[in-house]
């Protein structure tokens, strides 16, 4: 198995969602993370997927995800040549004690702090899955009090856009 | 103009050329039923359960070729259409259901007769759309039909609020169609088609493999002659019956778990397939790792997510199948004039061999009851060529599958991909209503009959004279079948317990009760004449009850989840393979 990014762009109605989630369950196809946000054009929303899966389902997801009628168009990011990205909002224990060692966890890992109390802090952090990974790890001695991750989301790098209006058309990919 | 949205959707539908919608108004439609009942081009024809609608817009459209179209109102009405739209999915046939839905206000509150219709059935539509906007009905209806009839065909639902066809809106048309996401499949592709060429004329043993898609995209003749210009042998699917005539010398019969010997051995033994509108089904595979095991695969279909979706494709093809047959045919021609020419003589050898040697059959039952394959194959000679068969779901499908004689398209309709029992009844409806100059015989199970006969009352009412065959085993056969192969004989709850002190339920009776004509029929010597009796008849619908026996089994028969290379002409029986290949070993 191997983990492919998938932006997928779609028509911005209600249920959308839906359906592309729909598809992936009754097809069999698990969804390691999705995250669906606006795009610079009202009409049309941007949904970034990873699915863990070989090549030929992959194909073949691809295939049906294309039938949908509210889907415009899929691309697949290769990671490569891509910014991905997920936000991480932890709470962490932290009183007089261990608050600046906690405070120096954050400060190495280029992360913030978001809100303070007396006994917990609230860090914001960005980037890949396993940077944050990696935060949570050193941040687990302290004391976990909750934690919340986004799915993942990417751009293609250099000066291209794949929801340019002109390349808004079927990703023709030969069967 | 200013009107109302259910005037709107009543004036695109006649715009959309619907000159029949078959269904049951309630509630959230109401609107809806009424500027329908002034309508001068949209006939409405009021069925007797919701699911005998969709059934019958599925065999309009199977007969016609034609988007059928069934309304029903909220809820359960749209709920009763849940099962034809699957049937109609996996069979890619082009309806369109309309459904009312309560109003917008009300939407999510657990109202009276509320149900998501549109989430229930996104699995098995092709699209579905939910307006909420008296000013969107006429768009969505020309968007739901145009996504409906093009590219693989499906059913679209249309679920429309309450509030939206009262609302006050203007009609105009034709409308622009706002579908950016909708694209159906282009023109197939020149080096494709080129390597396909190649392939076929550098085969030894290909097989034609010709679906569905085959029909759909009205491709017989096409079919024809690309199929006489390349000399392969021809099997088609249980949906393509008829897209290629049986009596042709270069049909070898139907592929699959009930199908002919050499069809299936064909397919096993061939070194290319040449797969036309059709998609690989579990039930013409077999145990798929074994499929084909020496074959290369040239798969065209419509629908790119079909090809290698079973079966890997070496050459695959993106095109309507009429398109690809006569491009191919190009393209095969153009192979021949550079002096390749294909060569199968010998596989023919091979393949008459078989069909020489494992006919379709059939053994007179020991008990002296009647064969239903003979009233089947009787049906078939005397009712001929031009008649429409339409069956149910079970051994009596499989038997007209068999033994009826298919020479023309559009003949044999059926539920194939989802097997619905049932749809014999209402679809033979919806066909003689496409098709009124056409003799319509359903061939149904007593099982299946017991599901959906109440639509024969709407036949009598509105003057559609269908002819019923109900091949009465007292029994759900195939079950029964399985039962017998694989549960030793131990047949729980199969058995309808049709012989009391006299039959019950008694069809003849029920037949006259719902205004047709009943007819019996309990042994072989009167088969002949009660068909020609019923085919006298054409101002009432006919019930023909054949009383068979109980105990006669569907052969051929690759069991379920088995090699086809393990295929039976009969009980424990399977064919001599070994020889028939040591013979062509020697040949070759």
């Amino acid at each position: 198995m191997s983990k492919h990014t998938l932006s997928v762009l779609v028509e911005n109605k209600p249920g959308v969602l839906a359906r592309v989630a729909g598809l992936f369950s009754r097809r069999g196809f698990n969804i390691d993370s999705l995250a669906v946000g606006p795009t610079e054009h009202d009409e049309i929303s941007r949904m970034t997927i990873v699915v863990n899966v070989e090549e030929l389902p992959l194909e073949q997801v691809t295939k049906q995800l294309n039938k949908l009628v509210n889907v415009l168009k899929i691309v697949e990011l290769d990671p490569d040549d891509s910014v991905l990205r997920e936000l991480l909002l932890v709470k962490v224990k932290a009183d007089l004690s261990t608050r600046s060692h906690v405070l120096e966890t954050v400060q190495l890992f280029r992360a913030k702090v978001v809100d303070v109390a007396p006994d917990a802090v609230t860090i914001e952090a960005t980037g890949t899955a396993d940077k944050l990974d990696a935060l949570i790890r050193v941040l687990e001695p302290f004391g976990i009090k909750e934690l919340v991750q986004s799915g993942l989301v990417a751009v293609g790098r250099g000066a291209r856009s794949i929801t340019d209006r002109n390349t808004l058309r079927p990703v023709e990919r030969t069967a | 103009m200013t009107t109302t949205g259910a005037q709107a959707l009543v004036r695109a539908l006649e715009h959309l050329d619907v000159d029949v919608v078959f269904g049951i108004p309630g509630g959230a439609i109401l609107p809806a039923y009424d500027p329908l009942f002034d309508s001068k081009k949209v006939r409405h024809l009021l069925v007797r359960h919701e699911q005998g609608a969709g059934h019958a817009a599925t065999g309009y459209a199977q007969a016609t070729g034609r988007v059928g179209v069934c309304m029903a109102t909220s809820g359960p009405g749209a709920t009763n259409l849940v099962t034809p739209i699957a049937d109609a999915y996996m069979d890619s046939v082009p309806i369109v259901a309309i459904t009312g839905q309560v109003p917008s206000a009300a939407i999510g509150t657990d109202a009276f007769q509320e149900a998501d219709i549109c989430g229930i059935t996104i699995p098995i539509t092709k699209h579905n759309f939910l307006v909420q906007n008296a000013d969107d009905i006429p768009r969505v209806m020309a968007e739901a039909f145009h996504i409906a009839a093009t590219g693989r065909p499906g059913p679209v639902l249309v679920d429309i609020a309450k509030d939206a066809l009262q609302a006050a809106t203007t009609f105009n048309w034709p409308v622009e169609m706002d579908v950016p996401g909708y694209r159906p499949a282009a023109r197939p592709h020149g080096k494709q088609l080129r390597e396909a060429a190649r392939a076929i004329v550098d085969a030894k043993r290909p097989v034609l493999y010709a679906g569905g898609g085959v029909l759909k995209a009205r491709a017989a003749q096409e079919l024809h002659a690309f199929a006489e210009l390349v000399g392969a042998p021809v099997i088609t699917t249980l949906m393509a019956r008829g897209a290629f005539p049986d009596s042709h010398p270069q049909h070898l019969g139907m592929p699959g778990m009930h199908g002919s010997v050499a069809a299936v051995t064909a397919l096993q033994k061939c070194d290319l397939i040449i797969a036309i509108g059709t998609r690989f089904d579990d039930r013409v595979t077999g145990k798929l790792s074994t499929f084909a095991p020496g074959a290369a695969v040239i798969h065209a279909d419509i629908d790119p997510a079909e090809i290698s979706k079973n079966r890997v494709a070496d050459i695959p093809i993106v095109g309507d199948a009429r398109d690809v047959l006569t491009d191919l045919a190009a393209a095969v021609r153009a192979e021949i004039a550079e002096g390749r020419t294909p060569d199968y003589a010998a596989w023919w050898r091979q393949c008459d061999g078989w069909r020489r040697t494992y006919p379709l059959g059939y053994d007179e039952p020991a008990d002296g009851s009647l064969a239903p394959q003979y009233v089947v194959e009787r049906l078939g000679r005397i009712a001929g060529p031009d008649t429409v068969f339409v069956a149910g779901v079970g051994q009596h499908q499989m038997w007209a599958s068999q033994f009826v004689s298919y020479e023309k398209p559009y003949t044999w309709i059926n539920s194939g991909g989802l097997g619905t029992m049932g749809f014999a009844v209402p679809a033979a409806m919806g066909a003689k209503v496409g098709r009124p100059d056409a003799l319509v015989w359903a061939i149904d199970g007593d099982g299946c009959f017991q599901m959906t006969n109440q639509e024969l009352t709407t036949c009598a009412i509105e003057g559609i004279p269908i002819k019923v065959a109900v091949i009465n085993n007292g029994s759900l056969g195939m079950v029964r079948q399985w039962q017998t192969l694989f549960y030793e004989g131990r047949y729980s709850n199969t058995d309808l317990k049709r012989d009391r002190p006299q039959y019950l339920p008694d069809f003849v009776k029920l037949a006259d009760a719902m205004g047709c004509v009943g007819l019996r029929c309990e042994s072989a010597g009167d088969v002949d004449a009660t068909i020609e009796k019923a085919m006298s008849i054409d101002d009432a619908p006919v019930v023909v009850d054949f009383v068979v026996g109980k105990d006669a089994m569907v052969w051929p028969m690759v069991a379920a989840g088995t090699s086809n290379d393990d295929i039976k002409v009969a009980r424990d029986t399977a064919p001599d393979f070994d020889y028939e290949m040591g013979e062509v070993v020697s040949e070759s």
